[in-house]
């Protein structure tokens, strides 16, 4: 093969495609998301506590010599922006005794979940292109094998640190994050049953012909299979639900760094910007848990009523529109679904007190595991009842 | 001997487990709405609300020196409250009035008057003990500065904050 038959034929089109895509997912939407909900996770904790919260963050101009500060973010919007500066001045400090290769390479693990988003159809289409990273048949199973690596960031991190309270949180979070991936993989078994593939763009592409799992009530949904099948599902989404708040670490789970007992877990001994990647990869996490949610069980990017970006289905009214404007509208509809379900996700943790570990494993292995199981089969004698 | 602790026979809808965390959920989104209507009280948003209306006729805030109606300055320089300040905040250094003033007969008055507003830890000592009624403790609280030079408050200062007290001294009021 000559040099130039080569350049030919890498799919250079293609290429630009998905770096443009996974730019303007990581760097246009999850990242701000991310920093906007640690805000929102500050406001939404205040208001649950009869608090006021950070509302006051602008630019600091008085530090130009200006008379008054510019309030240019109302309501202390400003905020993320102060606190991401503040990690990056601070010192980066790496204690004595602790295993370096290893400390160091435990917070870039951490940010391991934002790779399980190239796998998420965060909208229907834009221009002709799908907007989805990698739409590959094994979605399900790339984003399980993606969130199953992020253990890893809190079990070296934890033994890395080489002091006993990291360690504790690591060996925590291993036995908590094994136990719950088996239920959350089980749970999601009835939906893969009743739609027979693995793609998770095909999935959201069923769900808005044929109604959410959840809420079918146009095409094939109004069948007495897909009403029937809404009992399995629900325990599902349950259980997936649960298992999610586990593998993210969020408060009735956070055993890895509950601060009562284990100072702060597994990252008691980082600082600066190596302890804000492991908050960021939390929040990451918890970003594809909701993106999952969404996908799997409230029909990712469509909304009833409103076209698609290839402008198929809706209102014929709204198709007086350019198709991309519908192809915008479905990308907003997705990351509004899942900031409604981030902001549950903080409802739950300023409502809830932690888990006893004991509890948690008893929960974990002795019900969740279980009613997982009999899930399936209840799916399938649905499945088997209702076909021809 | 050992002790059973009695645990409460709990109800399924109790073992069950998520219709408290329903409950708590409710009492939690209560919370929240009750803050986003306006209806909790909260902190008072300090530098732009304050409580200066509502303070009380008694709070002591920085020590001020006053003069009098004659434009007189009250301290004769006794310096008692520099004797009595408990962290030694106040500086005086006395001075003989000149003969040809108009205030001669008072023979002194301090030269300086230096407070010390890093020190002072606002007791009212320095009012209290002043014969003279010379000093008076303000309702002034945001003392600020960027140096310690600037915290030091010097006689123009303290007068600029005290202002003119009128009225016969105690010590030579009947009724008192």
């Amino acid at each position: 093969m000559t040099t130039l038959a080569f350049f030919d034929s890498i799919p250079w089109e293609m290429i630009l495609w998905a770096a443009g895509k996974s730019l303007f997912v990581i760097f246009g939407v999850v990242l701000p998301l991310v920093s906007y909900t640690v805000y929102a996770e500050r406001r939404v904790s205040a208001a649950i506590q009869d608090r006021v919260g950070p509302n006051r963050t602008g630019f600091p101009t008085t530090l130009l010599g200006f008379k008054k500060d510019l309030q240019l973010f109302l309501g202390g919007l400003g905020q993320p922006i102060a606190d991401a500066m503040k990690f990056i001045l601070k010192e980066d400090f790496t204690p004595a005794g602790v295993k370096h290769f290893y400390f160091w390479l435990a917070p870039c693990l951490a940010m391991l979940p934002l790779v399980s988003l190239a796998f998420i159809p965060f909208g229907s289409s834009l221009f002709g292109e799908k907007m989805v990273i990698a739409d590959v048949n094994v979605g399900v199973l790339g984003i399980f094998a993606v969130t199953g690596c992020s253990v890893y960031a809190i079990v070296l991190a934890g033994w890395a640190s080489n002091s006993k309270y990291p360690f504790l949180g690591g060996i925590r979070s291993t036995s908590q994050m094994i136990s719950y991936e088996l239920s959350m993989g089980l749970s999601i078994i009835p939906v893969l049953m009743l739609f027979g593939s693995m793609n998770l763009s095909d999935l959201v592409q069923y769900q808005a012909d044929n109604g959410w799992l959840l809420l079918p009530l146009w095409g094939n949904g109004l069948s007495t299979e897909r009403w029937l099948m809404l009992i399995p599902l629900t325990i599902s989404f349950i259980i997936f639900m649960i298992a999610v708040f586990a593998e993210t670490n969020r408060l009735p789970f956070d055993m890895p760094e509950s601060e009562t007992e284990l100072v702060a877990g597994y990252h008691t001994e980082y600082g600066s910007m190596k302890f804000a990647l492991f908050f960021l990869g939390e929040y990451a996490a918890m970003i594809v848990g909701s993106a999952l949610m969404v996908v799997f069980f409230f029909g990712g990017w469509h909304i009833p009523l409103i076209p698609d970006g290839n402008g198929v289905g809706g209102l014929s009214i709204l198709h007086a529109l350019p198709d991309w404007v519908w192809g915008i509208v479905n990308i907003t509809a997705f990351f509004g679904k899942v900031a409604v379900i981030l902001v549950f996700f903080i409802w739950v943790r300023w409502t809830l007190p932690r888990f006893r570990f004991d509890q948690l494993m008893k929960l974990g292995w002795l019900y969740l595991f279980e009613i997982a199981l009999a899930n399936i089969f209840l799916a399938a004698a649905v499945l088997a009842f209702t076909s021809k | 001997m050992a002790y059973i602790v009695p645990r409460p026979e709990l109800t399924f809808k109790e073992k069950a487990y998520l219709p408290s965390i329903l409950n708590g959920l409710k009492i939690t989104f209560g919370h929240f709405k009750k803050m986003m209507r306006g209806e909790t009280k909260v902190t008072m948003q300090y530098p732009e609300e304050r409580w200066d209306a509502e303070l009380p006729e008694h709070y002591r805030g920085a020590p001020t020196l006053v003069k009098d109606e004659h434009d007189r300055e009250r301290c004769v320089a006794c310096q008692l409250c520099e004797f009595i300040c408990p962290p030694r905040a106040i500086t005086i250094k006395p001075m003989e009035i000149p003969a040809d003033d108009k205030f001669a007969k008072v023979e002194k008055r301090p030269a300086e008057f230096e407070i010390d507003m890093i020190r002072c830890i606002y007791c009212g000592m320095c009012e209290e003990v002043c014969p003279e009624q010379a000093i008076f403790l303000r309702k002034d609280y945001a003392i600020t500065g960027i140096t310690r030079a600037e915290m030091v408050h010097d006689k123009a200062k303290l007068y600029e904050l005290g202002g003119v007290f009128k009225g016969l001294v105690h010590k030579w009021n009947p009724e008192k």
